[in-house]
């Protein structure tokens, strides 16, 4: 990010915050034991495709708003309000609750320090978290995973059944999606474990793979004991990830099924995350949100599944919401413009939702540039403010407790540009 | 993970390991997994095993409905007209809640059956073929032209795009490939090029509010030819989405419904710039022109060579054979067929050592191969599929299924193949011979520990699991 994209407000809020926050920071470090930091939890829900930041928290007060997106702009009195810019999309009914009560706060002009606008390049810097394409080989949560090891143990799990790139590297992360379970009395699991025992990829990945269905397992268990949260036992078909639920064929039924699909999936990750020993970091991905063509319609089914995550999130983790982060960011923004099809084309910052009970309750993170047709990048785009590697580095720092200058040299190298934001928990 | 491949230099002189070993190779690499006696019939001359499969007239197609997309496409837009009927029926209730009627449930129903019926019969082809090579072939390019369900309209098409636009092609000019994937109506609907106009086009005037929409020409760059470090800009994007204004679909109303055509009034008028070349103002011609130039140009051999590389040999190829292989697409003039020729006469791709990790389409059809069966039905193939994270025809995005091993072998995919080995064993096993079953599945690949492990197994569902579970089995 350039100087120049910078405006006043944040290079005053840089400086201020600056020298405070190191020596609040000390002292938090200092006073906060291990079994404090033990109990912190993060979330981080990547929404694939290039999430429409104004279609997730339309800017309804920016005058510009509604001549730019046309058909496809939302009402005032149709979104759910937050201030006197800012609404949220309908569908976000429990992210609008949450923000309510300060728990949840939006990040209307963040980007990844990428500008090539194509999906599979902006997903690897968003996911190896380094400053340009090809930067990195693994993912910056599994390099946090790793910067943390020499003072404590802390698992990660990511949901799917493919390990995304953001928890890929030397530490084996735990992967999860519902499925059958395992045969406890089969002589199966160990026979290939002795198999896979000189094998340096599958004999971890199995190992970790068996784990983490024990772990489901007595989850599950757990959940379906407490009558309120009755999650179904996991060999329910319809517990596919609603990623999976795509559109085809989509209906009534289906639409129903994907968000309670999603709502259970949200409350499964929950459940892992509040047993002892349970991963303290995941990783969730959503997808469907290109919306090249036809976007209304395709955007809140969408979104109403990532609500419905974050809803069962939210119930799955019980009295340890408190201790817990949730960011959910995008590749990509797309264009401020409606395109000639009812849709949007890619663009460049988004909003980023971060939400949580260990959240300090405040106003927007990071500044809004306005839709005004000087204020777009390259008159097209909502203008990036805000480099999410400050976002991501800052609730790493003052909410995992991850070691500065390990944060700076490992984790987010070449990261200096993108300040850490701080004073969210 | 590419542990022997990136430890060689390019410049040593390889060997090739046995005519045993080759042969086993080139069903499990090359192929998509040994059918009972097929390795020791590659034995005599395991390449011209291969090169055999190689032929002028494209891969085979799927024994399925034989529908084409125009009767497809008509039967999507009766289903649509029939919802729309009942929703004006049902008025004041939100389309979400207007439940569809018998008749339009059925509609509904049959369409989704055909889907499932494409999808089976080529798991039936890949299952049976003793062309295997061949079929690989076929399905990498399915991929780099990837077209997935996420429209109604787009899924019926995927069954008749690969039968229509890859299949004939996949051994002709790379560029007659791409024409055809540029002008199918399941491409055009699936990157949404179909309602594409040009802003001082004709057709905007009638059709006020729509323009352009770039998701297309940005593919075609980014995915099916230079790829995303050949240095274009957005410029170069935006341009050639006008270029190809006018790529459509025909209507209802029209001659040629369901099939592609060319829109005189939606094509933006003018000449255009890409990648620094020059475009005079024209019609369809125009378009067919940059994708003329784009087939050329040396970077799409480069990008398509890399991923041919990749998903043969190795995740981390060597150069010398990404190389090899854009020597001949350049020397060639982007002739497929000379390109799978330089893959299988390439000694790089003939390590003993297998690299690659088989996704979970390439491994569950192997599974079939190996007791030399076909799955039963569109249930038997489609849940573990969706449970490994291959959901059919459902690919995450244009780019298409990941091939690395680290996507695959996950903690969680590894325990979902084997809770389905376990249900697979039970249902086949007991009409087997595990020990011989190891031996035709792997030939000379077979490892003393896994054979070990095979004939020590307590039950022969024990052993069918072990094998199928192995590291040699689930690499190729």
């Amino acid at each position: 990010m350039t100087a120049q994209m910078m405006n006043r407000r944040s290079l005053l809020g840089l400086g201020a915050s600056l020298g405070i926050s190191v020596s609040f920071l000390g002292s938090q470090a200092f006073a906060a034991s291990e079994g404090d930091l033990a109990k912190k939890k993060l979330v981080v829900v990547i929404c694939r495709g290039g999430m429409d930041g104004l279609s997730v928290s339309p800017p309804v007060g920016d005058r510009d708003y509604a001549g730019l997106r046309g058909s496809i702009a939302l009402q005032p009195e149709h979104v759910l309000k937050l201030d006197e810019t800012f609404g949220l999309h309908p569908e976000l009914k429990t992210v609008h609750a949450l923000a309510t009560s300060g728990q949840a706060r939006i990040a209307p002009a963040i980007a990844s320090p990428d500008r090539a606008r194509s999906h599979f390049e902006a997903q690897d810097v968003l996911e190896t978290g380094a400053s340009g394409v090809y930067g990195a080989e693994t993912g910056w949560l599994n390099r946090t995973l790793e910067a943390l090891a020499p003072v404590r143990k802390v698992e990660g799990l990511s949901v799917g059944t493919t390990a995304p790139l953001i928890l890929r590297g030397k530490i084996q992360a735990a992967s999860w999606s519902p499925g059958k379970g395992v045969d406890e009395t089969a002589r199966l699991p160990t026979l290939l474990q002795d198999l896979y025992r000189n094998d340096p990829m599958l004999g971890p990945a199995f190992a970790r793979g068996l784990e983490t269905e024990t772990m489901a397992q007595q989850a599950m268990t757990a959940m379906a004991a407490t009558p309120a949260m009755n999650v179904a036992a996991a060999s329910t078909p319809s517990m596919a990830p609603p990623a999976s639920t795509s559109a085809t064929m989509a209906n009534d039924r289906q639409y129903r099924q994907g968000s309670e699909a999603a709502r259970k999936l949200g409350s499964t990750l929950g459940g892992f995350m509040i047993q002892a020993g349970g991963p303290q970091i995941a990783a969730i991905s959503l997808d469907g949100f290109d919306t090249h063509a036809g976007q209304l319609g395709q955007i809140a089914t969408r979104l109403s599944y990532m609500d419905a995550v974050l809803d069962g999130l939210h119930t799955g983790l019980g009295a340890e919401w408190k201790n817990t982060v949730v960011i959910a960011v995008t590749e990509f923004g797309r264009t401020a413009r409606v395109n000639g099809t009812g849709g949007t084309d890619h663009g460049t910052a988004s909003t980023g939702l971060i939400l949580g009970g260990a959240l300090k309750p405040g106003g927007i993170v990071g500044d809004w540039p306005g839709l005004a047709q000087s204020a777009l990048f390259e008159n097209r785009d909502t203008a990036p403010t805000l480099d999410m590697r400050g976002l991501f580095k800052g609730v790493l720092a003052d909410h995992i407790g991850v070691d500065r200058a390990a944060l700076e040299s490992k984790v987010f190298p070449d990261s200096a540009a993108a300040k850490p934001v701080t004073g969210l928990v | 993970m590419g542990n022997v491949a990136t430890s060689r230099k390019g410049e040593r002189r390889l060997s090739l390991p046995s005519k045993d070993m080759m042969a086993a190779i080139a069903v499990t690499r090359f192929g998509l997994g040994a059918r009972p006696g097929e390795i020791e019939t590659a034995k005599a001359d395991p390449q011209g095993f291969l090169t055999a499969q190689i032929r002028r007239e494209g891969a085979d197609l799927p024994q399925d409905d034989g529908e084409t997309s125009a009767d497809r496409f008509q039967q999507m837009r009766e289903y649509q007209e029939q919802k729309k009927v009942e929703r004006q029926r049902k008025d004041g209730q939100p389309p979400v809640a207007a439940a569809a009627t018998p008749a339009a449930k059925e509609a509904r129903r049959d369409l989704r059956d055909k889907v499932n019926d494409d999808f089976l019969a080529r798991a039936r082809l890949g299952a049976n073929t003793p062309a295997d090579f061949r079929e690989r072939w076929a399905l990498f390019w399915a991929n780099h032209f990837t077209v997935s369900s996420t429209k109604q309209i787009t899924s019926v098409l995927i069954g008749p795009f690969e039968r229509e636009a890859i299949r004939p092609y996949v051994f002709g000019g790379f560029e007659n490939l791409l024409v055809a994937s540029s002008t199918h109506p399941a491409m055009l609907t699936y990157l949404d090029q179909a309602q594409s106009i040009g802003p001082n086009s004709r057709a905007v005037g009638r059709r006020g509010g729509k323009g352009l929409n770039e998701n297309l020409a940005r593919e075609i760059l980014e995915l099916h030819t230079v790829g995303v470090d050949a240095g274009y800009r957005q410029a170069d994007v935006t341009e050639f989405a006008r270029a190809l204004t006018g790529f459509s679909v025909g209507r209802d109303t029209e001659d040629r419904v369901g099939q592609f055509v060319f829109r005189e009034n939606a094509h933006e008028p003018g000449a255009r710039t890409i990648l620094g070349r020059h475009y005079g103002q024209g019609d369809i011609k125009q378009g067919l022109a940059v994708l003329k130039d784009l087939a050329a140009d040396p970077h799409t051999a480069r990008h398509v060579c890399g991923k041919i590389a990749r998903h043969f040999v190795s995740d981390a190829p060597p150069k010398s054979l990404t190389e090899r292989l854009e020597r001949r697409w350049m020397d060639s003039g982007g002739d497929l067929a000379a390109v799978a020729k330089a893959l299988v006469e390439s000694p790089e791709a003939w390590d003993p050592t297998p690299a690659k990790f088989k996704t979970p389409y390439e491994y569950t059809l192997s599974t079939w191969r190996l007791i030399g069966a076909e799955p039963s039905a569109y249930e038997r193939l489609a849940p573990i599929l969706t449970g490994l994270g291959q959901k059919p025809f459902s690919a995450p995005s244009p780019k298409g299924w990941a091939e690395d091993a680290q996507t695959w072998a996950s903690p969680d995919g590894l325990v979902k193949r084997m809770q389905w080995a376990q249900g697979f064993a039970a249902a086949v096993a007991d009409r087997t011979d595990p020990n011989a079953l190891a031996l035709s599945a792997l030939g000379p690949r077979l490892t003393p520990p896994v054979a070990k492990a095979v004939s020590r197994a307590e039950t022969r569902r024990e052993a069918f699991a072990l094998l199928v579970m192995s590291p040699e089995f689930q690499r190729r």
